[in-house]
């Protein structure tokens, strides 16, 4: 293994992520705390209890996963597009590194910066609602396990994307609507009976799903479903970043 | 001038010498791209350890992918590379630690300070820190009052400087300089000639392309030539000069000439110079027999006074632009 090629990947990405502060951190955390404050303590405050939560602390999960998604996605899809576009990508191909410990540095520094995000909007939470995490190793969990798997879907957008454009289309047109409609801000159990089968078509049902159990006992399918399907998307994207190393799919001519 | 039948086409004699210290082994390397062009031809070539090895072609030649193969930038379609012995796919890792890169374009990060960049290449390449020798590069290169400024506010001769900086930073024992002075002005290429001349006196081995031929006569120790994607020629600078040099007898004349006269011995390699002042005769270094001492006899024959002589040497831009132009008649003569 070389621990100093991952190292080095790692802290470049984070270092670019502490130059633009504001950008990667200060503005996601405005934006989910203005969804919070508009969908949690206004609206939030007409709407009863959810299976027993507030509806204010009920949406904190859903808002953390959304946030969790979007930025492991695009911190990723852009750690790997940025040396391609500007055409350094020729040190990380002409390296003696492994695609493992390539995919390791970016998709370890965005799924870090994504699980700090979603901390500090949790911690930020805290300001609005009483919240209680029933199970913290839990949450802690599937918080690294969806940043991770997240990121790493954002390193295979990442190479695939041939500009900008397409860089953006997956997270804005997939991820977050899959987002909006994967019980980020209900219970897919309030949905009419052939909706809620469909909505289990959603794989971000089953990672708000899981996570919302971990703060409050409380989901919409068995927890252990929640863990296998997150796992599973896990597995299938280490399947493809292997597969794109192996064959040098967009990255090598 | 006629190149020697056997450098011509790929089954070059010379690219099967097992050189005792070969460093690079290229064997039966092709590369043909998704689009179908065939950028490399069964490629055989090995570098000896420790020498300057120029790799010169006009653009297009297959200089840059040839290079790109064995650096692990491109996929081969065809063939082996070892460095060092260690095979380019089988034994990446090894193979790699060995090489640095200099690429052709100026492709720098923008953000990062010229510390942080050179750094992490070496960090890139397995490498655990080692400020002493990232200063000592940086100071090697003239850069050593830059480390602190974003690699975006140098000019395109420093950020040449910084590549050449990121490539010696894990102490490769092969440098590839792909077209290093390109943009770049002439005291910084003296700089940086100095600094290679450092490195091979160090063990280094050194691979360059060039426009810049002048530069490849003047710190190769082998020459070889790439031209449609095939090598046409590999031999050491000296050789090719002394086997390949025309030579030209130049005679400044009393009176001038207003044209050659017919009957003169050796009328088509003659031409007329500085309005007749100056006779040129053009003559093969390696001809049994030259010629000048029966030109001299037509002279003074013919009663043309001489007022001086000298004679000149062919440069290796001369070479290479016949040599080019040798493999591209052949190959037209393949196709036809």
């Amino acid at each position: 293994m070389n621990f100093h090629a991952i190292l080095a990947i790692y802290k470049f990405e984070m270092a670019r992520t502490f130059r633009t502060v504001w950008q990667s951190i200060v503005s996601p955390v405005i934006s989910t705390s203005l969804y919070f404050v508009v969908f949690g303590a206004a609206i939030g405050s007409r709407i009863t209890e959810i299976e027993g939560v507030p509806y204010g602390a009920f949406i904190v999960p859903g808002l953390i996963m959304l946030t969790l998604l979007t930025q492991s996605t695009m911190n990723a899809s852009f750690g790997i597009y940025f040396p391609r576009f500007t055409g350094t990508i020729y040190e990380i191909l002409s390296a003696p590194v492994s695609a493992f410990e390539i995919a390791c540095g970016y998709v370890g520094a965005a799924a870090t910066k994504s699980i700090i995000l979603g901390l500090i909007i949790l911690a930020t939470s805290w300001l609005f609602v009483p919240i209680q995490i029933a199970h913290p190793v839990w949450m802690i969990g599937f918080l690294v396990l969806t940043a991770v798997t997240f990121s790493l879907l954002g390193f295979i957008i990442g190479i695939w994307a041939d500009g900008f454009e397409q860089l953006q289309i997956v997270p804005m047109l997939i991820i977050m609507p899959l987002t909006f409609l994967g019980g980020t801000f209900y219970s897919t159990h309030v949905l009419p009976p052939v909706w809620q089968k469909i909505a289990l078509a959603n794989p971000v049902v089953y990672l708000v799903s899981g996570f919302r159990w971990s703060f409050f006992e409380v989901a919409d399918v068995s927890p252990a479903i929640s863990l296998g399907m997150t796992v599973l998307f896990l597995v299938i994207c280490l399947a493809i970043v292997w597969w794109i190393f192996k064959t040098g799919y967009r990255l090598k001519k | 001038m006629a190149i020697p039948s056997p450098y011509i086409g790929s089954a070059l004699p010379y690219a099967r010498d097992s050189f005792m210290s070969s460093i690079i082994s290229i064997k039966d390397l092709s590369k043909t791209y998704a689009s179908g062009f065939t950028a490399l031809k069964t490629v055989n070539l090995d570098i000896e350890r420790g020498e300057i090895f120029a790799l010169l072609g006009p653009n297009g030649a297959g200089k840059t992918t040839l290079i790109g193969i064995v650096c692990g930038i491109l996929n081969a379609s065809t063939g082996t590379v070892t460095v060092g012995g260690h095979d380019i796919v089988d034994d990446f890792r090894a193979a790699r630690s060995m090489i640095g890169l200099v690429p052709q374009e100026l492709t720098t990060d923008a953000f990062e300070s010229v510390w942080d960049t050179v750094s992490f290449t070496r960090g890139l390449f397995g490498k655990p820190a080692k400020p002493a020798h990232i200063e000592k590069v940086l100071r090697d290169l003239s850069l050593w009052d830059k480390k602190d400024d974003k690699i975006r506010t140098l000019s395109g001769g420093m950020k040449r400087r910084v590549l050449i900086a990121k490539a010696l930073s894990h102490e490769p024992q092969v440098l590839f300089l792909d077209e290093p002075t390109a943009g770049v002005d002439v005291e910084l290429r003296k700089d940086m000639w100095q600094v290679v001349r450092d490195l091979r006196a160090a063990g280094v081995t050194i691979i360059l392309t060039t426009h810049y031929i002048d530069e490849a006569e003047d710190m190769a120790d082998r020459i070889g030539v790439i031209s449609k994607g095939e090598i046409i020629l590999v031999e050491r600078k000296t050789e090719l000069m002394h086997k390949l040099g025309k030579k030209h007898l130049v005679l400044h004349l009393q009176k001038p000439l207003l044209e050659i006269p017919p009957d003169i011995f050796g009328f088509a390699n003659l031409a007329l110079l500085n309005d007749g002042k100056d006779l040129v005769f053009t003559y093969d270094t390696q001809g049994e027999r030259t010629g000048v001492t029966r030109l001299l006899a037509d002279l003074n024959r013919l009663d043309i006074r001489l007022r001086d002589l000298e004679t000149k040497q062919s440069s290796l831009e001369e070479i290479f632009i016949d040599l080019v132009k040798q493999s591209e008649t052949v190959g037209a003569g393949d196709r036809s």
